[in-house]
């Protein structure tokens, strides 16, 4: 802990640092371990014991991305040397391509669920961001009558439980036609979303010298072009750390998304859950699906590393 | 008529002024969540007083408090409640003995910490759902690589009664106790050192120093990484959800969706929605006055 100097204390340093690594390994072995199903053959994926070793083959994601049949003859040589690469894996393992009447592939449905949920998480993020900053700025600058209250109740909004939300809200799109449209959950994702802005936001403004607009006001700016030249250049790095966040939380979001969409709006998180179906299901495509799906969240969990708990106490904790 | 301006209020008149610019940034966002999120609970309490059905165009009843009594009533009602409760205790507790010592462990100086730390915070940003479906792999009874490397048979976690909960428990500490060790460590790191140098001047035993010097000052932020769990267990819907469908395990949010989107008992689930809202804002309410609090520091 504070100053390590006997031989004794080294020791259990040293004993602590490999425990440290034991635990990182064990923690991510659930990780590893779905990762690596995505890349393996069908057989090896739910065989006993369980394989750890094999060659790693990338069909899985050509099943993942189409729709498939399975071989009823065996395929011509002919056939099978004019197809292209990927064909020819999804033809290895006793399959066709599911082709439609002009001989195009079929795809899955799964592009279309990820490109939703793109669709939904970016556009609520920047809605949600935009609102948040400047909502935070006026908290953080201004007298707002019963700022207490207002804060506590825009954190409340946010801790809604999901279904709570959800039950009056099917409601309410059912009569306006807003159920499984993008237009319906990205409204939904923004007002979650924005609370959260708003919070995180107000730390990050906080912290910005009001003496940066004040000199700039004296020097002629309006408080808006104070606003959008001065105070918005210098809360950059929290803007986008809470437009991570917001992406995150949207692009994770399932409740909402399960009973709200079914098909047209439909994101991944309901998605990939409802391909395990009954009988013998191929976890080699679900867990190709689910890692494509989780590398977008890894990548900014990584970019994200210094404001995480920032992000995730709402802003109370600073490091 | 230009003439008579004063420099002060030359200013006030230059682009707009700050009442304005406050109203402008305020009031759309906070109208916002009113339409988005108080309008439709009170939308909701209405039919909390009703036998409305979302799923049949049969007339509505006002039924006054009956809905309200039957879910006091409904032995099914009190066993999510009590299966939620006991979900919390454990998940929360495990995270906090996990969580902790893992921070303990990890407040030293280790090589590519801050990477092995990144490492660990990896589970906390997984979309639940999915999480909960590559655990449902892991559990699996017959290949499972869990029940394999731990050589426990065919434990079947998921399918039986007396585990699924648990099993469902472990996941959430497998996510969740990183976020502890992370709120823990920096309550760790803003120990002052010279503290720990007077304790070891006086002679204080290890054992002395965590409980005396140590655990006192990591408190306050220890209480808020545990309310925030307890409240985010408490609304666990997707892990539970995917994972098992044991009745042993149904969790207070499962009911709510099977009563208002399978069963289309509009009515009652609102009702049943009313009394989780409230117990959700009384968490609020602690977990506000503590961030508050930690925030003056």
């Amino acid at each position: 802990m504070a100053v390590v100097s006997s031989r004794a204390g080294r020791l259990g340093n040293r004993i602590a640092i490999a425990a440290v690594i034991v635990l990182t390994l064990i923690f991510l072995s659930p990780i590893y371990w779905i990762t690596s199903t995505a890349f393996k053959p069908l057989v090896m994926a739910t065989s006993v014991p369980p394989t750890v070793v094999f060659e790693p083959q990338i069909t899985p994601f050509v099943k993942l991305f189409t729709k498939r049949a399975q071989l009823t003859a065996p395929v011509t040589p002919e056939v099978y040397d004019a197809a292209p690469w990927w064909e020819k894996l999804v033809l290895d393992g006793g399959e066709r391509l599911a082709r439609d009447g002009k001989g195009a592939v079929v795809y899955s449905a799964y592009p279309d669920r990820f490109i939703n949920s793109l669709i939904v998480s970016i556009i609520s993020t920047v809605l949600a961001v935009s609102m948040g900053t400047i909502t935070a700025y006026g908290f953080s600058r201004f007298k707002v009558k019963g700022e207490a209250d207002l804060l506590f109740f825009i954190l409340s909004t946010r801790m809604l439980p999901p279904i709570v939300v959800a039950i009056p809200m099917f409601l309410m799109y059912r009569t306006v036609g807003l159920n499984d449209t993008h237009i319906g959950l990205i409204i939904l994702y923004t007002a979650f979303n924005v609370s959260f802005a708003v919070w995180l936001m107000k730390g990050f403004m906080d912290e910005i010298p009001k003496e940066y607009e004040e000199a700039a006001l004296v020097d002629g700016y309006t408080r808006m072009q104070a606003f959008f030249k001065i105070v918005l250049p210098e809360a950059a790095t929290g803007i986008a750390a809470t437009a991570v966040f917001c992406f995150i939380t949207a692009w994770n979001e399932y409740a909402f998304a399960l009973i709200l969409t079914n098909r047209r709006a439909q994101t991944a998180p309901p998605f990939i859950p409802s391909q395990v179906g009954t009988g013998l299901q191929d976890w080699t495509v679900i867990a190709a699906g689910t890692v494509l799906f989780l590398i977008p969240v890894a990548v900014f969990t990584f970019l994200l590393r210094n404001h995480l708990l920032r992000g995730m106490s709402f802003g109370a904790i600073r490091k | 008529m230009m003439t008579t301006l004063s420099p002060s209020s030359r200013a006030a008149t230059r682009g707009w002024s700050d009442i304005t610019i406050r109203n402008l940034f305020v009031i759309p966002t906070v109208a916002f969540l009113i339409i988005f999120n108080v309008f439709p609970l009170l939308y909701s309490l209405g039919f909390s007083f009703t036998d409305f059905r979302a799923s049949s165009k049969a007339d509505v009843n006002f039924v006054g408090l009956k809905n309200y009594a039957d879910i006091l009533a409904d032995p099914v009602i009190w066993r999510s409640f009590a299966t939620t409760l006991w979900y919390v205790i454990v998940s929360v507790t495990g995270q906090f003995i996990v969580g902790f010592g893992m921070a303990l462990l990890l407040n030293r100086p280790i090589p590519g910490k801050g990477f092995l730390t990144t490492l660990l915070l990896l589970p906390m940003m997984l979309s639940p759902v999915v999480v909960g479906l590559f655990w449902k792999l892991i559990y699996d009874p017959s290949w499972g690589p869990l029940n394999y490397f731990l050589g426990l048979g065919k434990t079947a976690w998921l399918t039986d009664p007396a585990l699924a909960l648990y099993a469902v428990a472990i996941t959430d500490i497998w996510m969740w106790s990183p976020f502890v060790m992370l709120l823990s460590l920096a309550g760790l790191s803003a120990v002052p050192k010279h503290l720990y140098e007077a304790a070891s001047i006086d002679r204080a035993s290890k054992l002395y120093t965590f409980f005396r010097v140590t655990l006192p000052l990591v408190a306050p932020i220890l209480m808020i990484a545990i309310i925030f769990r307890t409240m985010e267990a408490f609304k666990t819907f997707d892990i539970a959800f995917v994972m098992t469908s044991q009745p042993q395990a149904e969790l207070i949010s499962s009911r709510l969706y099977k009563m208002a989107f399978q069963q289309w008992q509009t009515g009652p689930a609102s009702a049943l929605a009313y009394i989780v809202l409230i117990m959700v804002l009384c968490i609020t309410n602690i977990y506000v006055k503590y961030l508050n609090k930690a925030k003056e520091r």
